[in-house]
């Protein structure tokens, strides 16, 4: 046992801190900070400024761009990205479909993709979620049959993230209806978002924004070179993939920076001749989420530590259940110190309102879907109970 | 930064797990041994002893076996785990834990060498009708005459305070509030002990100008010391809490997998297998703040701040989990028969000795705006 960093790793987390605050552009950084939208072309130069420094892939294999870290430098490079308000590598790029095809992909695929995929010269999105299958994957519709040379996909995807920003979209397809299970008659097929007969809707969110879409295929042709690993073999890549998506999926250092946020906010506000901060009621609520913060933070050390072996940690589960309730208890605070002013919501010129109070409560309802997303908590706690505690 | 015991720590746990589990592996041996005075077993307190788990925080020269918070952190939790009645942390950890840090060097070995052998239990008697968890003195006054001194006053509840050989008493002097020595069979010292409803020991302990040696040098306000002391304690008592909410857990999986309604075992009721992960979120998110704690305190840390986390979070857990292990069970969660409303009981307790989760969280609120993040790998945690 052992609290201290190593002064190779006290080393490694300066280091990684110094860029974070200085190498990547400052405007891009005050945009997360503020909460506001990130545009595209922001998200594209974070991106590319980590891949130059060799830090937007550092969890892929050396021969791809890799660092070949432990997981607890990946944890230091991730807790400092998030402290430093730099926009996250793009998941579905770097989390998901790179690993699945430095792993699963055949070698024309890994060096037609994977340096593009680094670089956000592809914006990949996931085709995954469709109307009926939700927590439910497998039940997926989404039809993929083979035609000479090609697929032919139809159907629908829906809760496309980012769709609107896609060249490509990585899309699991059922080829074999007639499978006696139903995970093992799906495949992963890859096909640019401009192919004849995809077409993209937006849904419009809660919170005005639009992140979101549904996508329709409606005899999408797609080359049989664009299979990635086997035919029928697409359940065992989306498992592999979903359980890259739960890591650093606690977001640690994103509610560190909120909580540090509605400090500074809650000592702005002034109710009844002393500051928001000083009410004790809301110093422990405040007080009571960083607590729970810093358990979580622990528990997130403690897996990343002693999972040298390659093997999860039984407590990892607890670290998306638990981050997502976080990252939404923060998201409130900051609503609550608004108080009425986050009414402004959705005020323009003209108000007096601060950006900050305007932001709030969009964000905190569109953060509901934190505890949905990646595997919902209830789809976590059925995991909890049935491989861990053997219920 | 390493979250795993080395092997002498891990044997260490071995050893006293081997010992608990056959002293309280069976829960009735514990029952019967919590019915009698003094409610813990005067043998396996010298089995401890003899195992050197007694002597485990001081310093060599004084009898001990230099260890530190980490080994203190593996006994306690083992001691949760079978809830163990043996007054490891109150008699060790706090009251022992007071003499190494307060008493002089002959002090230290005229005290602390009969505790670690296990022939002399000490407690530390504190805790006043009128005064809630907090570090000073108020209801007991120390006079001097001379040299030598003389307490008068009421402290209560003194956790194993009847059957202590040694008393370690605060007391206010002029200077604030002093640590003294009193024997157990001084004159003017009434003690009149009772169980607690955990199966431990209390005790009414009346001073009527009870003669008493002032501990250490000097009559300095001792509040410092004795803030560091329950820091101490109650990080072990962090780790007391994950053993017995380990088990409180435990057992509770087992029933559910064991015991039939409806014509199907209880875990195929998902409103009862979903509240049974949040236990286990629950108990994790406590093991880590209590080891962290524990690591703090190694590493020479602000160590009140990070015994105030622990005892937060595991306040928290430990209502959590002990509610719900008896409401998963049902009716006989709560008698005295079956083990798992003992655990609860015990949380409880622990819950309560050394400052409950508002108290902490009032602590922690009334610093909140000091910090813009917590570093739990840096300052001021880390020495």
């Amino acid at each position: 046992m052992r609290l201290q960093l190593s002064p190779e790793l006290e080393t490694f987390r300066e280091e990684m801190r110094t860029f974070f605050t200085t190498q990547v552009p400052q405007e891009i950084r005050d945009t997360v900070a503020a909460r506001r939208h990130v545009s595209k072309e922001q998200y594209v130069e974070a991106q590319r400024a980590l891949n130059a420094a060799g830090l937007a892939v550092p969890h892929w294999p050396v021969e791809w761009g890799g660092r070949d870290w432990t997981p607890l430098q990946r944890h230091i490079w991730r807790e400092e990205m998030q402290l430093a308000c730099v926009p996250e590598p793009l998941a579905f790029n770097t989390s998901m479909i790179g690993p699945v095809l430095a792993q699963f992909g055949n070698q024309e695929q890994k060096e037609r993709f994977l340096a593009k995929t680094a670089n956000l010269d592809i914006w990949w999105c996931q085709g995954f979620s469709e109307p009926d299958a939700g927590s439910d994957l497998a039940s997926l519709r989404t039809t993929a049959v083979r035609d000479g040379d090609d697929w032919i996909v139809n159907g629908q995807k829906t809760w496309t993230t980012l769709g609107q920003h896609a060249d490509w979209i990585f899309c699991l397809c059922r080829t074999d209806p007639t499978a006696e299970k139903k995970q093992r008659g799906i495949s992963l097929l890859l096909f640019p978002m401009d192919t004849p007969g995809v077409t993209i809707r937006p849904i419009e969110l809660l919170d005005g924004g639009h992140e979101v879409n549904e996508v329709f295929f409606e005899d999408v042709r797609v080359p049989a070179e664009n299979l990635v690993g086997e035919e029928n073999q697409g359940w065992t890549m989306a498992k592999f993939l979903l359980g890259n998506e739960r890591v650093g999926i606690a977001r640690v250092g994103t509610t560190k920076y909120y909580l540090k946020l509605a400090k500074e906010l809650a000592r702005e506000i002034q109710v009844g001749g002393r500051t928001l901060l000083d009410d004790p009621r809301m110093a422990g609520r405040i007080a009571e989420v960083e607590n729970e913060l810093l358990a979580l933070e622990l528990t997130a050390l403690r897996v990343v530590a002693n999972s040298a072996d390659g093997r999860p940690h039984p407590a990892s589960s607890v670290l998306k259940l638990r981050g997502s309730e976080l990252q939404q208890a923060a998201t409130e605070l900051l609503v609550d110190i608004a108080g009425p002013l986050s009414l402004a919501s959705f005020a323009d010129g003209g108000s007096e309102v601060p950006d900050w109070a305007r932001v709030a409560t969009p964000e905190y309802l569109n953060y509901r879907k934190v505890s949905i997303y990646g595997g919902s908590n209830e789809v976590q706690r059925t995991i909890i109970a049935g491989t861990i505690l053997g219920l | 930064m390493n979250f795993e015991f080395d092997s002498e720590q891990n044997d260490l746990r071995e050893a006293v797990r081997g010992l608990l589990d056959r002293a309280y592996g069976d829960a009735e041996q514990r029952r019967q041994v919590t019915k009698n005075d003094p409610g813990f077993d005067e043998k396996t307190w010298g089995q401890l002893a003899e195992m050197g788990v007694l002597g485990l925080p001081f310093a060599e020269e004084d009898g001990g076996m230099g260890a530190g918070p980490v080994e203190v952190a593996i006994v306690a939790e083992q001691i949760g785990r079978v809830l163990a009645p043996e007054p490891f942390v109150e008699a060790v950890v706090l009251a022992g834990g007071l003499v190494a840090a307060v008493g002089t060097a002959e002090q230290r070995a005229e005290l602390l060498a009969p505790l670690s052998e296990g022939s002399s239990v000490l407690a530390f008697a504190h805790a006043e009708p009128t005064t809630r968890w907090s570090a000073a003195a108020q209801g007991v006054t120390a006079s001097a005459d001379g040299d030598s001194w003389t307490l008068t006053g009421v402290k209560e509840p003194v956790l194993g305070g009847a059957r202590a050989d040694v008393l370690v008493v605060s007391a206010v002097t002029d200077g604030g509030t002093a640590l003294f020595v009193v024997d157990g069979d001084a004159s003017g010292l009434t003690r009149t002990g009772y169980r607690t409803h955990d199966g431990g020991r209390a005790a009414n302990v009346t001073f009527a100008s009870t003669p008493a040696r002032l501990l250490g040098e000097g009559t300095g306000d001792r509040t410092a010391e004795i803030e560091k002391a329950f820091a101490l304690a109650r990080i072990a008592y962090a780790n007391e809490a994950v053993g017995a909410m380990e088990t409180a857990l435990r057992t509770t999986s087992e029933y559910l997998t064991q015991r039939k309604q409806f014509g199907v075992t209880l875990n195929k009721f998902q409103a009862l297998t979903f509240r049974a992960a949040d236990m286990y979120v629950s108990l994790e998110l406590a093991r880590s703040t209590a080891l962290w704690a524990s690591m703090v305190a190694d590493a020479g840390g602000d160590v009140v701040a990070a015994a105030d986390r622990a005892r937060l979070q595991t306040s928290r857990a430990g209502r959590h989990i002990g509610k719900e292990a008896i409401q998963l069970h049902g009716g006989i969660g709560v008698t005295a028969e079956y083990k798992v409303g003992h655990y609860t009981s015990r949380l409880t307790a622990i819950d309560h000795v050394l400052g409950d989760g508002d108290w902490a969280l009032d602590r922690l609120a009334a610093t909140v705006g000091d910090h813009p993040t917590v570093d739990p790998l840096g300052a001021p945690f880390t020495g």
